[in-house]
């Protein structure tokens, strides 16, 4: 499968950022570039976390999850899988904010996550099994798998004792990946997913478009105004390829 | 070794809500205060400017601006017989953390407490005899009253500029108010906020049906307002990014918009951010705290002296300060006695999403904005036949739409796929959510105390959490939650609904609210509480401990209305000392 690569120059840039200052000046808010926890000069599909064979699972998965349909784009499309492998890469995935001290037990579901994986460690883990589990069953990896196949597996996934894989448990896995995916789909587009603002057309959020004052009482009339992201119009998260 | 620095008159731990008011009220009755704040300096310009606050996944699924729990956490077990284990990652609750604490991120839904709320032990025993309570239940009237605490009340809601519509004016009931509100002396500062579309349509269906609904008071400003200390707050403009988030537009109550201009110009106050403190210093008699001990950002370790030592480190640290302390005798669940960690509550939440043909736009909104029904709160209606005390308002939000965390779908619909895809191309611009808010009571086993094994990250044991749901709870929720539904059952235009209910163990994995009470509670004698009604220590008399920490158990209501109120009744008996 191939990944549309977003390939902007550093002007395209400049203008999509002028874009945004003067979309938002007509709402009353001077908008500028934010600061981010990213550069701007960087390109999105730039592996910093998977391997190729993890790559080609998440791209496979997130497929299934949010397919590409008559509806528009899904989350392969929209960038999902840079947007997941980049999280896995920075503190996230290293559960930098999370207490990761011992000892360790079970607990119950009310006690919450307490395994000692962190979201990267539990991917790598997962992502192995998984494919060693599609291998037995269906004689390949989950990437070279039927769309049918894919779905069983997944579903199975889902379900709390669905599949025993050997390193972790694949529920919590599967948990994470949804969310991870779902939030790749909708949040904003600099993060890297969302690109072109798919999510947000689907659904219909205009972005962080700061002052509904004239609109909010005008009851049951639909908002016209196209997406915006903290970074302006243009729904990528940036540029040089 | 700790580095000892010169003493002041008070100092504070935290500069959150209450932090910040005792420290303005501290510095007028001529202290010198020194706040120590563990987080980082923080104002409207730069931290919550428009220009990044807007970001879901960064604040609300990220959760930036809240603790961390690899500084700092809790244990949790349903029951004394469960081994505590860590909250790993941040969930049901969400303790704030930087200079005005959770008061940045918070709603803004502000309520009284009902006058009957004070006094529930007694008011309960007298409407439906002595047996009406469970055994279990260690419910205490509070040592004071609606009256007393309205003038605070009062105070409070004109620093905060707080939009409503009274519903009770010295005894007369006002129409498009709360009719079930005590008597207030006055109207609000400022009109109610603009009305969404949902909020029209949930008032037509509550009527429609005898309730009674009313804006919800909102500490977000419905037009431009200057507070009694002078501060000027802008018009809220329905940015949707408000809960969860810092306001950029002036438009919030928080410590910045209300206070801290002018407190932080004044030559007898200082903050300290990244300070954490990790004990209340006592004299050898254990009566008198001499200041606190804190470590700051690179480690290093200091003793602060200080002949007033105020906590207003949120409910929960509270409590974890006086019991690393030694303030106080900690409760033991086993026996019932002891005092500190007694009486832990929290509220209790469900919801009812409905589904509109019509699109609501759900982007457009307010922390607190939202219409309400207070008929089934409090003993707002004869719980004789229910057998259970307490009760829920019920609101349809308009807080917000952002994509990630704030959509609604129909019961049945796939977590994944082209459904889901689809349900999310269907129903997001057409589903609010509307909430039921119930109290929750007090139990001998849901307390608070040291866990025996897990520690932070300056070597202090955790916080322990023991705490479920009781069955009085579990009914309530059920009899108020099917109120939603018959009001959900009376929506025009709408094509169905979904009850989430509240059934089973408390579990600290899904965001409920952050609304944790108890544990420091306010009392008539050092028996049955750990604070005098001023929120003085009983056992350290010059220790004062602020916020809900001091609520014997939780009303129905968002806390902090109450919280501020308490604060400055607070600070009136302080400055008068
Ligand atoms: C998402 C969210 C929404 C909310 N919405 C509402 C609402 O709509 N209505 C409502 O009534 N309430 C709401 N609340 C609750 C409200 O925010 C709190 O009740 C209020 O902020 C409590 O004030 P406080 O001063 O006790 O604590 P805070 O305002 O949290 O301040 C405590 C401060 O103490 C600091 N601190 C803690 N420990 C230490 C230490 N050891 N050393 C130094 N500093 C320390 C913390 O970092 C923090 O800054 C909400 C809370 C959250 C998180
Ligand atoms: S909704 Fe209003 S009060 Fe809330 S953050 Fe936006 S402008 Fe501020």
């Amino acid at each position: 499968m191939t990944i549309p690569t977003p390939t902007l120059s550093r002007r395209d840039f400049l203008a999509a950022t002028a874009a945004g200052v003067s979309a938002c000046a007509c709402q009353g808010v001077p908008r500028e570039v934010a600061p981010l926890d990213i550069p701007n000069e960087t390109r999105m599909d730039a592996p910093l976390f998977f391997s190729a064979d993890e790559r080609r699972f998440i791209v496979a998965a997130c497929s299934r999850l949010i397919p590409k349909d008559e509806l528009g784009p899904g989350a392969v499309e929209a960038g999902v899988p840079d947007f997941i492998d980049r999280q896995l890469a920075g503190p996230y995935g290293q559960a930098r904010t999370w207490y990761m001290h011992g000892p360790w037990e079970k607990g119950t579901a009310e006690q919450g996550y307490q395994l000692k994986s962190t979201p990267a460690e539990l991917y790598r883990l997962a992502i192995r099994d998984i494919d060693d589990y599609c291998r037995k069953k269906y004689r390949n990896a989950f990437a070279q798998i039927n769309p049918q196949d894919q779905d069983e597996v997944l579903g199975a996934l889902e379900k709390k004792d669905g599949i025993d894989l050997p390193n972790v448990p694949g529920n919590a896995f599967f948990t994470m990946l949804l969310q991870n995916t779902t939030e790749g789909f909708l949040s904003d587009p600099m993060y890297g997913g969302n690109r072109d603002f798919a999510g947000w057309k689907l659904i219909g959020f205009p972005g962080p478009r700061y002052n509904y004052v004239e609109q909010i009482e005008q009851y049951g009339t639909p908002y016209t105004l196209p997406p915006v992201g903290l970074l302006g119009r243009r729904g990528t998260g940036v540029t040089k390829a | 070794m700790a580095t000892k620095l010169p003493a002041v008159d008070a100092v504070l731990v935290g500069f959150g809500w209450t932090g910040a008011i005792i420290a303005q009220e501290l510095t007028e009755a001529g202290l010198n205060v020194l706040a120590l704040e563990r987080g980082s300096f923080r104002d409207t310009i730069p931290d919550f400017s428009p220009t990044h606050i807007q970001d879901e996944l960064r604040y609300a699924v990220r959760k930036a601006t809240f603790e961390e729990p690899e500084r700092q956490t809790l244990t949790f077990r349903n029951s004394t017989n469960e081994t505590a284990l860590p909250m790993r990652q941040l969930g049901s609750f969400l303790p704030g953390v930087g200079v005005g604490g959770a008061g940045v991120h918070w709603n803004g839904q502000n309520w009284r407490y009902l006058p009957t709320d004070f006094r529930i032990r007694s008011h309960t025993q007298e409407r439906y005899g002595k047996q009406f309570l469970p055994d279990d239940m260690t419910v205490q009237d509070w040592p004071l009253s609606y009256a007393d605490l309205e003038p605070h009340y009062d105070t409070w809601e004109y620093l905060c500029g707080i939009s409503g519509k009274a519903g009770n004016l010295g005894g007369a009931i006002q129409p498009g108010g709360n009719p079930f509100e005590g008597p207030r002396q006055r109207e609000f500062p400022n009109p109610p906020l603009a009305r969404s579309a949902a909020s029209m349509k949930f008032d037509e269906a509550a009527r429609s049906i005898g309730l009674h609904p009313f804006p919800c008071p909102a500490a977000n400003t419905s037009r431009p307002y200057k507070n009694p200390l002078g501060v000027q707050m802008g018009q809220c403009t329905y940015c949707g990014f408000c809960e969860w988030f810092g306001c950029g537009n002036y438009s919030k109550a928080s410590p910045q918009s209300t206070i801290l201009p002018v407190l932080l110009r004044k030559d007898s106050f200082q903050c300290k951010a990244g300070a954490n403190v990790t004990r209340v210093n006592l004299d050898s008699t254990g009566k008198r705290a001499t200041g606190v001990t804190y470590v700051d950002a690179q480690g290093r370790e200091f003793e602060q002296p200080a002949d007033l030592v105020v906590l207003c480190a949120y409910s929960l640290h509270n409590v974890h300060l006086m019991l690393l302390s030694g303030i106080g005798t900690p409760y033991d669940a086993a026996t019932g006695r002891g005092v500190v960690g007694k009486n832990y509550a929290y509220q209790a939440t469900a919801n009812v999403d409905v589904f509109f043909d019509e699109i609501v736009n759900p982007f457009m909104g307010a922390g607190a904005l939202g219409q309400v029904v207070d008929d089934f709160n409090g003993d707002n209606f004869d719980h004789g036949p229910h057998g259970f005390i307490g009760g829920a308002y019920i609101s349809m939000w308009s807080t917000g739409g952002r994509p990630i965390l704030q959509h609604y779908l129909p019961e049945g619909t796939p977590a994944w796929g082209a459904q889901w895809k689809s349900a999310m191309h269907e129903n997001y611009l057409r589903s609010p959510s509307m909430q039921v808010h119930g109290s929750v009571m007090s139990y001998r086993g849901n307390c608070l105390d040291l866990d025996p094994t897990y520690r932070d990250v300056y070597g202090n044991p955790l916080l322990r959490l023991t705490f479920d749901f009781h069955p009085n709870e579990l009914d309530m929720m059920k009899f108020t939650t099917d109120r939603a539904v018959d009001i959900a059952k009376a929506v025009k235009g709408a094509r169905g609904y979904r009850k989430r209910e509240r059934k089973g163990h408390y579990g600290i994995v899904e965001y409920q609210t952050t609304h944790n009470t108890g544990g420091a509670i306010l009392g008539d004698s050092p028996g049955n509480s750990a604070v005098n009604p001023y929120l003085q220590s009983w056992d350290v008399s010059n220790v004062f401990v602020m916020g809900a920490s001091a609520y014997p158990q939780n009303a129905g209501y968002n806390p902090t209305g109450t919280v501020g109120a308490l604060t400055y009744w607070a600070a009136d008996a302080i400055r008068s000392r």
